[in-house]
């Protein structure tokens, strides 16, 4: 098996804490997490920290409670937690149907949701997911803290608003009343990264679509969503039709690639049917079907 | 870097370089061959033991991050000669063939019954679907999981 | 001939069949407590750890090679390039197909992978950091990772080390009746043809390739600790090569994790292990990753097929022919038997009755890893029975007709045994129809078929694919099969000891297929002794018989026989040593399990265990009868055995993704008598598996650079639990006449029968889209693309 080229390394037992080992290691410094991002890269030497700091025991960093008319999830909370939590799935259903599809049951008893966003897969999960909701990023920093919008968060492939000496501390969800949320992923095989995915969410009230949230990933979608979906779809009844439509414009706004998970006029396939798919479920939860 | 970790409830005290994986720790510094591995990509979980009674896939995570903390690993699923119900299903239902993949995958089976003690068959699969096998098909694997959750009290099976 | 018993057999005490039947496996608690020995966990003091640097390249001139900062690396002994081996006479070594192959690169490296120098450290750590630190000067070159283009005129010469080398072509090969096969299709009512790739995958076990080896400055004798399923031939090969003294070398397989063909060949990095004990006197160890198993050790199949078939409007099948491409890398490294450069692939026949077939085979280099006969292949049957499988669900379709009654109408009837197909094999027994109904009736044929109109009605897509199989394994008689001169001939040796306990050691190596039980449950069987009692002793060339070690599903059926034989060779001793005992003549005796007793007066006799202690103790001999009772066996198998079988897969397909979900796979095998059926379905299931992983989702694609995108298992996907269905398996049994049991083999037939049926099955469900054929890996995005009529070619980078 491959082994990491030589690494300083220190247990952070706060954020504070962590905070000023990354600033005393320096620039080539890392956050650790969950570490199934970052340990594989640094075995094939793809990544090559001089140090690591270890933020996995610091308990105020995970959790998922709701504060005011938020959901607060500690970018520690590893994804078995998420996929278990019931106030997520309460309010989203989404997650629960993300998770279920992300990774395998033991890699996710130690992935975290901050080290995927962090990671900035095109493929990942929780970054749909995240977009979507149009949650937002608490990101810590010698500075203080600053408050960044999950779409704004995702700059690009494997690049976020995180600079050198911050750490992402916690990612927060809107709650909104009567939406109904939903995840679909194409896979090559159970745990593989998607082919393609889409998450939504849907309010309708009243018979309209009030608000929707539409996330992808793997299908080269600017920040993990698109605004043309949504936009084409908000003040719309929530008819087939019109969700065709949405899911029509939601793929003409992605730019998928080729590569060995499929040929991207397959992506850009999937990016319309799995959208189309996923409004549709949305809709009708938030309808109380 | 100093780290003692217990294992099996035994504690160990070692120096390792930090980037020392888990995995070579247990194989190498103590000596303890049960748990394999099989992949680079921390897919196939030969490697899987339990740190905090949590399966986790040693090859990704460094021995350092263990200190202080319990991992547990097959040599002490069997206690005081006795082996535990999900080994004596492996045997009853032939659960394993070359046996490489099958220290990881009992793990990732008992730890699944101790959190769902009647799991259905899907969710047996879904369970150790972090774990890979090339030699059984996994069906009596499954079987084995099977049998573990309706038979938890066993009768002394010495080897 | 066979001595099958049809009642169940008695049981021993500890409540195992003394013979065949179910029982728990032997070596099963060393693995259960985690007390395995593989090569990775073998330690001996003072050993180092190797480590191999590879080329990124796939075709590339080597200008130089500074090893000096690696060698200065603290914890470094020894950096070993080709230059170095070369000076030994082993930079380059025979391949198991009598070319030769690089040990470490020289002129230059031809794929990517390719093994350039051999790094020996105080820790594998320490050697990974050391091979950052060789500095290669490489001068890249076009490569060919199209086998399509590797014929074309002005393609890059890969094998230029050969003298006189000028293009990529290895051999032509053909096999059958090549004038009545061409009559047969100019006088066809209906011909269909297609293209079919079978492509490149990998076996992939669990436990990757490695070795140890200790040349022992001292005694000047060489312990080597390898990953192979095949301990003579390995150290025979050593010996010829390295010009080792053969009586100095001892070859150890340990518990095995997997092998799957991929063990067969002997590999650079276990040379390279024992140059570097050599060079620095201690043990030296290499283990490889899973990279490196995927990019450099003997991958599987990599043909394409250009398939005829031809029938008559009736669906009577009338001849069938085989073009093949075959892709073997940058070395021919392929192990099967001499005489047999494209295998067992002539077996594409398969299981029908028609008079003409003719196959012809082109092999080529290409900038890839060498190999193709690997991953429960029973050398290239995988790929014949892809071929006659598919193509005969294409006829049925071009027909309009059932896909099981045109197999039915065709099928070879049991009358016609043994059959000889217009290609040479002998089919020793065999009663396909009644397998097939079997397998139809727990599918539940028809009502699927009623399912699946309904279904279409409705605008959903479930398939029903078909796979008939008949594979040849044994291999092999030693005047037909050999491998580099060595004949496939296996060895046996049993000893009951004083008190009527036996060793019995095999010259095969079990690799997880559950020898130590079922070897014993064989000299049960002939013996009486419980198989608790008898003690299975394989996997060190110094204790046990030459053979030519496991793979091709050959164990059972050579080595199977070898140990029956044998058993039987100490019981005819034992009959003697009872008469001396009993004080009458050997012929007034008669055989139950485990006694000879006198006939007409049961109560006297003796049972083994005695007969055992009088041979060893004072009892006056018969003349000629020597002490003991020990014996040995050479085998030569008269043919192969024959094991054949009926799968059926259910698929449901979303169109809208191409997402398919195997609902159900039915499996009858017919593989003779099982000595413990357990363990027989236990090997159905696993290749059963293969299939899903084949069909669906495994793959080693190229890119036109020859880079390697199949390389690690995030792009290299095994099936997990969750895409396998609960297997469905039924049995016929149709004993090998030739077999002294009856037995054939069974381990390879689940892998060489699966994927025909799953592919037959998601075409079968998108038929209605018009889509008759597309290649595997039937991925969501591949299923896509067949149903908007785009295939893609599957075994190049996907654009």
């Amino acid at each position: 098996m491959q082994t990491p080229a030589p690494v300083d390394y220190a247990k952070a037992t706060s954020v504070a804490d962590a905070l000023a080992k990354l600033a005393a290691h320096g620039e080539e410094a890392r956050v650790v997490a969950g570490g199934h991002s970052l340990l594989p890269m640094m075995k094939l030497r793809l990544a090559r920290p001089d140090a690591l700091i270890d933020i996995n025991d610091i308990p105020e960093l995970a959790g998922v409670r709701i504060e005011g008319n938020e959901i607060v999830v500690g970018a520690m909370t590893r994804h078995r937690d998420i996929l278990d939590s019931a106030v997520l799935a309460e309010h989203y259903p989404i997650f629960r149907e993300a998770e279920k599809v992300i990774a395998d049951p033991i890699v996710r008893n130690r992935g975290t949701i901050g080290g995927s966003m962090c990671q900035a897969d095109p493929a990942s999960d929780l970054s749909a997911v995240g977009s979507a909701l149009k949650g937002t990023a608490v990101v810590v920093g010698p500075g203080g803290s600053r408050t960044v919008g999950l779409r704004a968060f995702h700059q690009g492939p494997y690049e976020t608003v995180v600079g050198p000496g911050e750490i992402l501390t916690e990612i927060r969800y809107p709650i909104r009343p009567g939406a109904g949320s939903a995840y679909e992923k194409v896979e090559r095989r159970a745990g593989d990264w998607g082919v393609a995915t889409s998450g939504v969410y849907v309010v309708v009230s009243s018979g309209v679509v009030t608000d929707c949230g539409i996330g992808l990933a793997a299908v080269g979608a600017d920040h993990y969503c698109s605004p043309e979906g949504e936009a084409t779809l908000i003040g719309k009844e929530p008819t087939e039709e019109n969700l065709a439509a949405a899911a029509a414009a939601t793929a003409a706004s992605c730019s998928p690639s080729s590569d060995q998970r499929g040929p991207a006029d397959y992506k850009l396939h999937l990016a319309h049917e799995l959208t189309l798919r996923a409004l549709r479920r949305a809709a009708r939860a938030s309808q109380g079907a | 870097m100093q780290v003692n970790v217990t294992v099996n409830g035994v504690e160990h005290s070692a120096d390792v370089e930090p980037r020392t994986l888990l995995v070579h720790f247990i194989r190498d510094d103590l000596q303890m061959r049960g748990t394999h591995w099989g992949c680079d990509t921390s897919n196939c979980g030969a490697c899987t033991v339990w740190v905090e009674d949590v399966p986790v896939k040693s090859c990704t995570m460094l021995a350092v991050q263990a200190d202080g903390k319990e991992v547990s690993t097959v040599e002490g699923l069997a206690q005081g000669g006795v082996l535990d119900p999900v080994q004596q299903g492996f045997m009853e239902c032939h659960g394993l063939q070359c046996g490489y993949c099958t220290p990881g995958m009992m793990m990732a089976a008992r730890a699944l019954l101790d959190r769902n003690p009647h799991p259905s068959e899907a969710e047996i699969r879904e369970g150790i679907s972090g774990n890979i096998c090339r030699c059984t098909g996994y069906k009596n694997i499954v079987a084995a999981i099977q049998w573990a959750a309706e038979n938890p009290a066993t009768s002394e099976v010495t080897a | 001939m066979t001595a099958v018993e049809e009642s169940p057999a008695p049981l021993s005490a500890a409540g195992n069949p003394i013979g065949f039947g179910r029982m728990h496996r032997k070596e099963d608690v060393r693995f259960l407590r985690g007390e395995g020995n593989y090569v990775d966990d073998v330690q001996l003091p003072g050993m180092l750890y190797g480590a191999i640097l590879r080329s990124p390249f796939a075709h590339a001139k080597i200008n130089g090679i500074d090893t000096s900062a690696a060698e200065a690396l603290p914890g470094v002994k020894a950096v070993i390039t080709g230059a170095v081996l070369e000076t030994l006479g082993l930079a380059w070594m025979p391949t198991l197909s009598y070319d030769t192959q690089a040990v470490l690169a020289t002129d230059k490296v031809r794929f990517q992978g390719q093994e350039v120098a051999f790094v020996v450290a105080e820790s594998k750590y320490i050697a990974r950091d050391a091979l950052e630190l060789i500095d290669v000067d490489y001068e890249p070159l076009p490569a060919v990772a199209d086998a399509k283009k590797a014929l074309e005129p002005g393609a890059p010469v890969i094998r230029d080390d050969k003298e006189g080398k000028t293009d990529n072509h290895i051999y032509d090969w053909e096999a059958g009746n090549k004038e009545e096969t061409e009559a047969a299709f100019a006088n066809a009512e209906v011909v269909v043809t297609q293209d079919i790739l079978y492509p490149r995958v990998h076996p992939a076990p669990m436990e990757t390739c490695g070795s140890v080896a200790h040349m022992d400055p001292v005694t000047g004798k060489l312990k080597l600790w390898t990953t192979t399923q095949a301990p003579h031939a390995h150290r025979t090969v050593y010996a010829l090569v390295a010009g080792l003294p053969e009586q100095n070398i001892q070859v150890i397989s340990p518990d095995i994790g997997g092998g799957f063909g991929n063990k067969v060949p002997i590999y650079p990095g276990y040379v390279c292990s024992i140059v570097g004990s050599i060079v620095t006197g201690k043990p030296v160890k290499w283990m490889e990753d899973r990279s490196e198993n995927l990019m450099s050790t003997g991958f599987a199949r990599d043909y394409h097929m250009k398939v005829s078939i031809a029938s008559t409007r009736e669906g009577k099948i009338q001849a069938v022919k085989v073009d093949v491409l075959a892709d073997h890398g940058a070395f021919n490294g392929v192990a099967q038997p001499t005489k047999y450069p494209a295998g067992f692939f002539h077996i594409f026949t398969g299981s029908y009755d028609y008079p003409a077939a003719y196959c012809s085979v082109t092999a080529v280099y290409t900038n890839k890893a060498p190999g193709g006969v690997a991953y429960a292949c029973s050398f290239r049957i995988t790929e014949a029975v892809y071929a006659i499988e598919r193509i005969v669900d294409c006829l049925a379709a071009e027909l309009k007709m059932d896909s099981a009654e045109l197999r039915l109408k065709n099928l070879l009837r049991p009358e016609q045994f043994p059959y000889t197909t217009p290609t040479g094999w002998e089919y020793d027994s065999g009663d396909y129809e009644k397998t097939m109904r079997v397998a139809m009736g727990i599918a539940g044929y028809d009502e699927l078929r009623k399912e699946q109109a309904e279904k279409r009605a409705r605008g959903e897509y479930m398939g029903i694919g078909i796979s008939f199989f008949t594979e040849g394994v044994g291999a092999g008689p030693r005047k037909h099969m050999d491998i580099l001169g060595l004949g496939m001939a296996d060895g046996c040796d049993l000893r009951v000891h004083p008190t009527g306990k036996a060793q019995v050691r095999l010259s095969v190596q079990s690799q997880g297929q559950g020898h130590e039980t079922t070897f014993a449950q064989i000299v049960a069987h002939e013996l009486g002794i419980p198989p608790e009692d008898i003690e299975v002793i394989h996997g060190d060339t110094d204790n046990t018989p030459f053979g030519l070690g496991t793979y091709g599903s050959r164990s059972t059926p050579v080595s199977g026989a070898a140990a029956a034989l044998v058993a039987r060779k100490v019981r005819d001793k034992a009959r003697l040593i009872a008469a001396a005992a009993l004080e009458c003549a050997p012929d007034d005796l008669e055989w139950e399990l485990g006694r000879w007793y006198v006939k007409g007066d049961p109560e006297r006799g003796r049972t083994i265990q005695e007969i055992a202690m009088d041979a060893h103790g004072a009892l006056e001999l018969p003349e000629g009868v020597e002490g003991h009772l020990d014996a040995q066996v050479v085998y030569n198998p008269p043919n192969l055995t024959y094991p054949y079988g009926c799968y059926i897969c259910v698929v449901d397909v979303d169109p809208g993704t191409g997402q398919v979900k195997v609902r159900r796979f039915i499996a009858v095998d017919d593989c003779g008598p099982r000595i413990n059926p357990m363990i027989v379905e236990g090997q159905v299931h696993g290749g059963l598996a293969d299939g899903i992983g084949m069909a669906l989702m495994e793959l080693i694609a190229f890119d036109e650079d020859g880079n390697n995108l199949g390389g690690s298992f995030m792009d290299y996907l095994l099936p997990t639990a969750m895409e396998c269905p609960d297997w469905e398996l039924g049995e016929t049994v149709t004993p090998s006449p030739h077999h002294p049991i009856g037995v054939k083999g069974v381990g390879e037939s689940a892998t060489v029968g699966s994927p025909a049926a799953i592919v037959n099955a998601v075409i079968d469900a998108i038929s209605p889209f018009g889509v008759r054929h597309a290649d595997m890996p039937l991925t969501p995005a591949n299923v896509w693309r067949a149903i908007q009529g785009r295939n893609v070619r599957t075994d190049m980078a996907v654009d």
